[in-house]
């Protein structure tokens, strides 16, 4: 899922300051998993601005509603009376959500509550780890479903460099050498073959290389 | 403010910390009216929100009781509670209010005295910290208004 993690509370009390109704929204997916964004975000970051504007001697009103998703039009509609009686809309989406909700709202200054971090996983409860960088050409059926764009820190495409040391990246003790754990999983799949095998430079056109991306289904487009 | 009475909200678990308020009650050892009794199946039931919002309302202090730790009748409900205690005095922190409001405590249910002690202890803290900014601030608002 995209993962985020809450905006410091001075930022976002900058940003709601010269408004008196905020329109608060969360999302239902990611930021609900990563405990981010989601419902009872939503409610805890209501709670503590109108605590911290009261002691700044301003009775604020906020309003929570959260969404299925931000990232769809169809569900960003439903907030078209909310938003109108509002004089400003924070948004606990990722970048995605925020930039839709701006889009279609475009009267009112939208601003984010969460800084977008990465595509991850969940390690285990609590912790999430990047997993998936959007290069646009899925490699994980060579490496034993281990990326090395996303968990190499240099993205080599024929690894371990010589930083790697004893399982672990050189920039960080806690970070894994990817290039190591591609090894351990070939070996354990007799897929060492795919190892030995050199990897051509990455073409990044397919990744951001070449600006901003889209697809378009024409099956499904109108 | 003279004659400042602090409102303390105690959410209590089921098997060991409200047991014990019961014990008190029943040894008839008296402890401060200050403190509200919100009874909780564990002591991990009680979410950061809740906490929040008390003092959003107009908690001067809140504690969770949870049982011993190892206790949990819910294998370490008490020792998620006492984390997420954790996670929300940091908040508080951040907006203003003193962590110090906030606590965690832990007992079994034959402590009633120890009940008793816990809710004078905090009640005394939040006495000598004051009301709550919260409070505070909407009295100021309220003042201006009137």
């Amino acid at each position: 899922m995209i993962t985020a993690e809450r905006k410091p509370l001075e930022e976002l009390i900058e940003y709601i300051s010269p408004y008196q109704k905020i329109l608060l929204v969360g999302c239902n997916e990611c930021v609900t998993v990563c405990a981010a964004g989601g419902r009872k975000e939503v409610g805890l970051l209501a709670s503590g601005l109108q605590m911290a504007m009261l002691q700044k001697g301003k009775n604020i009103e906020i309003r929570e509603h959260t969404l299925e998703r931000q990232c769809d039009p169809e569900y960003v509609e439903e907030l078209i009376t909310m938003a109108d009686e509002a004089d400003a809309v924070m948004s606990m989406a990722c970048g995605c959500g925020v930039q839709t909700l701006a889009g279609r709202y475009k009267d009112k200054p939208v601003f984010p509550a969460v800084n977008t971090k990465f595509m991850g996983a969940s390690e285990q409860q609590g912790v999430w780890a990047e997993r998936c960088q959007g290069c646009g050409n899925c490699l994980l059926g060579e490496t034993g479903g281990i990326c090395p764009i996303a968990r190499c820190a240099k993205r080599l495409m024929n690894g371990p460099c010589g930083g790697s040391t004893k399982g672990s990246c050189e920039i960080d003790p806690e970070v894994d050498c990817a290039w190591q754990l591609i090894w351990d999983r070939l070996k354990a799949l007799g897929q060492t073959e795919n190892f030995v095998k050199i990897n051509p430079a990455k073409d990044w056109r397919t990744g951001y290389g070449s600006g901003p991306r889209k697809i378009i289904r024409e099956d499904l487009a109108e | 403010m003279e004659n400042f009475e602090p409102v303390i909200v105690a959410f209590c678990c089921h098997y060991c910390a409200y047991t014990a308020a019961d014990m008190a009650g029943t040894q008839r050892i008296s402890y401060p009216s200050n403190v509200k009794i919100i009874r909780v199946p564990c002591s991990c039931k009680v979410d950061a929100l809740h906490l929040v919002k008390a003092f959003e309302k107009g908690a001067d202090g809140v504690y969770v009781a949870g049982c011993l730790k190892g206790d949990c009748h819910f294998k370490k409900g008490n020792d998620l509670a006492a984390n997420r205690v954790k996670y929300v005095q940091k908040y508080l922190e951040e907006l203003g209010i003193e962590p110090e409001r906030l606590a965690m405590y832990r007992m079994s249910a034959g402590m009633g005295y120890q009940f008793a002690e816990t809710a004078k202890e905090m009640t005394e803290k939040i006495r000598e910290l004051g009301p709550s900014p919260i409070n505070v601030a909407t009295a100021q608002l309220n003042g201006q208004a009137a």
